[in-house]
């Protein structure tokens, strides 16, 4: 039995971990971007949920009461620790991945943040109701380029549906409920799936019939990329403990 | 992504203030050159409004044709008005 700030510390490491894991992937993109402007979006997207993970890592931090800051959390845990969902800690180097990916989480997002705004945890609602302006715009660019790719060439139109179809098994992930939330995770589901195939649709795609993946990134379980990647966002902080620059 | 045609972006500093041409852009089209102007330019709070015009669209004097466009205002000083006596304490002029 897991007491009351316990779990609320957990659901909130949860929505911390699924902005930074997402930020460290979308950062992967700087300077490999198909263009320096679209090099630039894609950083601004991932510098705002960076911004989300910090004020969320801080206050899990706060609220779990052992004395651990936003560099504790972030760069002190081994993946085991980590609450973020499958969808955002796979690679994503194709540019239609990407897209499909953002589409999803920023409608995800939306969704989360507008429910949280509301919420009765002043903290929560503070930074929900900043970030609810930073993912609206997430999901435009996302539904712009959606609609280009999937309503664009034949090539594109293919590559930004096999990425769907990529993304898809870890969508349903987002819904599953977790102790301590502020908003239920269930509730989500209808409109976010709303939001995102109403963008599918239109971009002359299909939403994808695929079975679900199991999941598990809220209990600790993760596939094989996440060590990889927190390899190489904790190894600095690591190698020189308490460096600052 | 190579053919994406080239935008000229003017940024609205503040409220009262007119667009000022801050420099240029690639995008395919007029909604994502807005944004990438947007993301390009306004990152630092720089902006209230912004204009995106396709760059062949605007309509360029020919520098050499710099002498006879510009050169006869040279000597036309009495369209400047300064030779008007200011009256005593009058400000903002």
């Amino acid at each position: 039995m897991t007491s009351r700030s316990d779990a609320l510390s957990d659901y909130v490491l949860g929505l911390a971990d699924d902005a930074l894991v997402s930020a460290q992937r979308m950062g992967w993109w700087i300077s490999r971007a198909p263009e320096l402007e679209e090099d630039l979006a894609l950083a601004n997207i991932g510098l705002d949920q960076l911004g989300q993970a910090r004020t969320l890592l801080s206050y899990a931090g706060a609220v779990e009461g052992a004395g651990r800051t936003e560099d504790d959390l972030a760069y002190l845990r081994d993946d085991r620790d980590f609450r973020n969902v499958w969808l955002v800690e796979r690679p994503q180097t194709d540019f239609g991945v990407t897209i499909a990916r953002l589409l999803v989480f920023a409608s995800y997002q939306s969704e989360l943040y507008a429910a949280l705004a509301t919420s009765s945890d002043a903290t929560l609602a503070g930074v929900a109701g900043k970030a609810v302006k930073e993912v609206a715009y997430h999901l435009d660019h996302a539904r712009l380029w959606t609609l280009r790719l999937g309503d664009g060439t034949d090539v594109s139109h293919e590559r930004m549906q096999a990425a769907l179809d990529a993304e898809w098994p870890y969508v349903e992930e987002l819904f599953t409920p977790v102790e301590g939330a502020l908003v239920d995770p269930a509730s989500l589901r209808a409109p976010v799936l709303a939001r995102v195939s109403s963008v599918v649709a239109e971009a002359t795609l299909q939403v994808p019939d695929v079975s679900p993946t199991v999941g598990g990134g809220r209990r600790g379980l993760h596939t094989e990329h996440l060590g990889h990647l927190l390899a190489e966002m904790q190894h600095l902080h690591r190698s020189h403990p308490g460096v600052t620059w | 992504m190579r053919d994406w045609p080239l935008w000229e972006v003017f940024v609205r500093s503040r409220r009262g203030l007119s667009h000022v041409h801050v420099g240029s852009l690639h995008a395919p089209d007029a909604e994502l050159a807005l944004r990438n102007a947007r993301d390009v330019y306004t990152r630092r709070q720089e902006g209230v409004s912004l204009w995106v015009v396709p760059s062949s669209e605007i309509v360029a004097s020919d520098p050499g044709e710099r002498e006879t466009f510009f050169d006869p205002a040279d000597d036309k000083v009495y369209r400047h008005p300064t030779f008007y006596s200011v009256p005593e304490g009058v400000e903002h002029l």
